[in-house]
């Protein structure tokens, strides 16, 4: 079937088959690599997506499901070449190793910040505990999402 | 600069690794202390940082080239099994598939160091590969699968250690259940315990940890003509080409493998897969790119675990703590084909001890072979060793620090040398003030109350001197930039970045001059594997070394363009000037600009260890935990690790391996298991819901303190590894801190609450 959505704020359309997962659909038609898979079941958040502004898990969405929806990828995150300030401070806060788990863990980040511009360490283990990494060790993930929440409150 | 060729020693484990190497004749002035440089010790961005957080890196699994196929690999769905036969005629009938092979239709390719071959009729766990099947999708190949029919001839199996030792257990291989002991003796073990006032015996046991990175196994593959480019989620560039050719009977030269970004290996992605050369076969018949990939499932049957452990320890002390006697008893499963398992170590090496007594059996099962995992066996054996340690102490009346102090030696307990260095003693001391270990429970379980606090800690010894050959190529261009090429390759823990700063400095230019490629078989200079705690060490000086050249072919080559004699030279911030003359004096970026070819290109070279030494990292972690005695669930409240790994690179890239590694180093503690049902023999964590992982959730407040300073005996940029260090201690400081909290020792990995509740219940 042919579906129309919005894929980082382009009207798209698309040709899918009934049992085509939304990772699939990125990552095969449209190429859009960030967008990782690491587990297909739900467990390790690294193929997280934006869905009408929800984080979601792409392994777990049926292509057919995002008709009308606007999606969001890692590659929508930024505006061109600049970073949007949670990626940059993913860079400073030294937030990245292999780098597999960091788009999932973006997007997540981003989700929390808009629904919760003041998260507490708690409220941030708690939103991004769905994302799996097993590099860093989590803590200089926190420290980004922090240091992004304060800047971006300070630039409203 | 001269050269010289050596044979490189390092020792690994109880082999002593000898190689050829070039490596530079004269011993080179080191690097400035960190105080005195701008870039390197600083806390500087990654390099890869851009590509890593815009999604724009691309890893081997993302891999897309034009025309490209993909396979899927049949496995076995038994624990041990005969192939009676293979029929692929329905699945090649499907739509879209264009070639499968099996053992009928391929020539036989020794695999596992010749036990097995690259399709074997005899299965020894499930997951051994019986077919692959090449379809223009990665769907319809997943279809075919199913469409093969096998006839098997189902075999007995045998899944754990205690059932593969019997008498007349089902063999795996046909000489039996056991592989290479692990034997080995110093003085003399019985004397020793006669000498004792005071001996402690105990068993330990841990379970079988899985790596499970985030990117799976995967290659994509590609033939022109009689020529391979192969880009591989590999920790190993050059041993995949060098397994790849001896499969293929290729000429190394015919293969080339790349990789430039990767999703975590831990020690899985140290050699060629097996769908590596299928991918391989299979595109050189159909005269297509191939792209293999594993699935979640498969990564947690097939492609490498930590081995579990039965250790059985003996110490016997003088009254004021001295050790006269040690012994290891142990045996752990390797899986279906030889590998090892084990844990011995850190009891042979870390404390001084004149008699030692180590007998450890390697046993098959019918299960996935075990690979390198981070710190192989010094995970496991530190629990054990350090666990008892306290035990001991607490028999003894003494503080288990002083304990270990006691026995604490300056010099390397096999070879009768110095150490290079060993801060041990300093951290000790800064871990117990930050920790503030005077707050623990003097007596182990005393507080009341429902929840119990509790302050353990363990100490960790590891190589990861690095050693040659390793070599990096630096290239500097007319407009002042310049490039590193070096045939290592950055697993994510910050070779990139760490060889742009030391080149930066070197040269005095501004670091984002500085351009890094790695990871290339092909175009690059040879370098090692990223494993065993080696890849910093080992190119770091090699880099220095590129600069350095570099710097001092400026200079003679300025001396020709100003008509000064060298040594009148001075080199400042990218300029050479003259001593006398201040009219003289131009860019490096004008030398290079004068130069004919308009490049300088310098190749630098890892020194040669020295002599004379031994080469350690040391270190101790302290471990606060909160243990409910209602739930029996254990939560670790605080880390702190303090170790001794010589010049620190990059503060931001060394923090993040040390949190990964303490909470690699908790998940083992406290919740990853693998788990196989004895009686069907399968494997019942195969997801990642059920192999559980440390989230953000379980992440204490980790605290990293270094206590070393460049280690000059070593190289001229003075560093050790920090990737196995980091986790070594984790396990046996969180051990040592439960039994702190609730007096009762788990001696089994991992510390789940039903251990917990039984151990509370055993003991009111
Ligand atoms: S791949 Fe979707 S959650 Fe893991
Ligand atoms: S950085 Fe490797 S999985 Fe997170």
């Amino acid at each position: 079937m042919k579906i129309k959505f919005t894929l980082n704020k382009k009207k798209v359309t698309a040709e899918v088959e009934s049992t085509e997962r939304l990772i699939d659909l990125l990552r095969n038609k449209f190429q859009l690599m960030g967008t990782k898979e690491g587990c297909s079941i739900g467990e390790c958040g690294a193929c997280t997506i934006l869905m009408d502004g929800k984080a979601v898990n792409s392994c777990l969405v049926l292509a057919e499901q995002i008709e009308g929806a606007e999606i969001i990828t890692i590659e929508g995150i930024a505006d061109g070449e600049q970073l949007h300030p949670i990626q940059e401070n993913f860079i400073k806060a030294g937030a990245i190793q292999c780098g597999f788990c960091t788009p999932g863990m973006v997007v997540s980040s981003y989700e929390l910040l808009n629904e919760n511009p003041e998260p507490n360490e708690e409220e941030i283990k708690e939103a991004i505990a769905g994302n799996l990494c097993r590099c860093t060790g989590y803590k200089q993930i926190i420290d980004a999402v922090k240091i992004s929440a304060e800047q971006l409150r300070d630039s409203k | 600069m001269s050269r010289k060729i050596i044979k490189s020693k390092y020792d690994l484990y109880e082999e002593k690794i000898e190689t050829i190497a070039e490596v530079p004749s004269e011993k080179e002035k080191p690097l400035a202390p960190n105080s005195k440089l701008k870039y390197v010790g600083k806390d500087v961005n990654r390099y890869d940082g851009y590509d890593k957080v815009s999604g724009s890196a691309i890893y081997t699994i993302d891999k897309v080239l034009p025309n490209m196929v993909f396979a899927r690999v049949m496995v076995s769905p038994h624990p041990h099994a005969k192939i009676k036969s293979i029929d692929v005629s329905k699945a090649l009938k499907l739509k879209g598939v264009l070639h499968i092979i099996t053992n009928e239709n391929t020539s036989e390719i020794p695999w596992y160091y010749n036990t097995s071959k690259l399709f074997d009729k005899h299965l020894r766990y499930q997951g051994d590969e019986v077919a692959c099947v090449a379809a223009e999708t990665e769907k319809i190949a997943e279809e075919a699968l199913s469409l093969i029919k096998v006839e098997y001839e189902i075999m007995p199996h045998v899944v754990t250690a205690e059932s593969a030792m019997k008498e007349n257990a089902p063999k795996i291989h046909n000489n039996g259940n056991f592989g290479r002991p692990s034997e080995y003796t110093r003085g003399n073990f019985d004397e020793g315990i006669k000498q004792a006032d005071v001996t402690i015996e105990d068993t330990f046991t841990t379970q079988v940890e899985v790596h499970n990175p985030t990117e799976v196994h995967c290659s994509v593959v590609n033939w022109d003509g009689g020529k391979l480019t192969v880009w591989d989620s590999t920790q190993s560039i050059f041993s995949v080409r060098d397994n790849v050719a001896q499969s293929l009977g290729l000429n190394a030269s015919d293969v080339r493998v790349v990789k430039k970004y990767m999703g975590g290996g831990f020690g899985s992605k140290l050699e060629a897969g097996k769908y590596t050369v299928m991918a391989a076969l299979l595109a050189k018949k159909i005269g297509r790119p191939v792209k293999a990939a594993m699935n979640r499932r498969e990564m947690n049957l097939s492609v490498g675990n930590r081995p579990d452990s039965n250790q059985t320890i003996t110490i016997g002390t003088k009254k004021d703590g001295t050790f006269t006697a040690m012994s290891h008893i142990a045996y752990g499963v390797m899986g279906a084909y030889p590998s090892g398992s084990s844990s011995y170590w850190p009891l042979r090496s870390i404390y001084k001890c004149p008699n030692i007594k180590i007998d450890n059996k390697s046993i098959y099962i019918n299960a996935g072979r075990a690979r390198p995992f981070r710190a192989p066996g010094h995970v496991q054996g530190t629990f054990a060793l350090e666990s008892i340690i306290d035990d001991l102490a607490l028999k003894l009346g003494m503080d288990p620090i002083e304990l270990r102090l006691k026995n604490y030696t300056e010099v390397d307990q096999d070879g009768d040398v110095p150490y290079t260095s060993k801060l041990l003693k300093e951290a000790y001391e800064k871990g117990a003030e930050e920790i503030g270990w005077k707050n623990r429970n003097k007596i182990p379980g005393s507080q009341t109350g429902e929840i119990k606090t509790g302050i353990g800690m363990a100490s960790q010894i590891w190589w990861g001197g690095g050693a040659p050959p390793s070599y990096a190529t630096l290239k500097l261009n007319s407009d002042g930039s310049a490039k590193i090429f070096s045939g290592t390759q950055d697993i994510g823990t910050g070779t990139y970045t760490f060889m742009q700063q030391i080149a930066a400095d070197v040269l005095e230019i501004p670091i984002d001059k500085v351009n890094v490629d790695l990871g290339d078989t092909g175009t690059m200079p040879y370098s090692g594997g990223s494993g065993g705690s080696m890849t910093a060490p080992s190119v770091s000086p090699a880099v220095y070394d590129a600069a350095i050249q570099m710097k001092q072919k400026l200079i003679s080559n300025a001396a020709a363009i100003l008509e000064v004699d060298e040594s009148n030279l001075i080199y400042s911030s990218g300029n050479i000037s003259s001593k006398n003359d201040s009219s003289k004096s131009i860019e490096i970026k004008d030398v290079v600009g004068k130069i004919h070819e308009r490049v300088l290109v310098t190749t630098g070279a890892r020194n040669e260890n020295p002599n004379g030494y031994a080469i350690n990292s040391f270190g101790a972690q302290f471990a606060k935990v909160e243990v409910d005695t209602m739930t029996g669930i254990v939560r670790v409240k605080k880390i702190v690790a303090a170790h001794d790994i010589g010049r620190v690179l990059n503060r931001k890239t060394l923090e993040n391996q040390f949190y990964g590694g303490v909470i690699m180093g908790l998940g083992y503690a406290l919740m990853e298991n693998r788990v196989i049902d004895d009686y069907t023999g399968k494997v019942l964590t195969t997801n990642l819901h059920d192999y559980k992982m440390p989230t953000m959730q379980d992440m204490p407040d980790i605290k990293v303190i270094i206590v070393s300073e460049e280690d000059n005996l070593i190289s001229p940029t003075g560093v050790k590894g920090i990737g196995e260090p980091a986790m070594i201690p984790t396990p046996g400081a969180i051990a040592n801190a439960v039994f702190n909290a609730i007096g009762v020792r788990i001696k089994s990995l991992p510390i789940t609450p039903d251990k917990i509740l039984e151990a509370l219940n055993s003991k009111s």
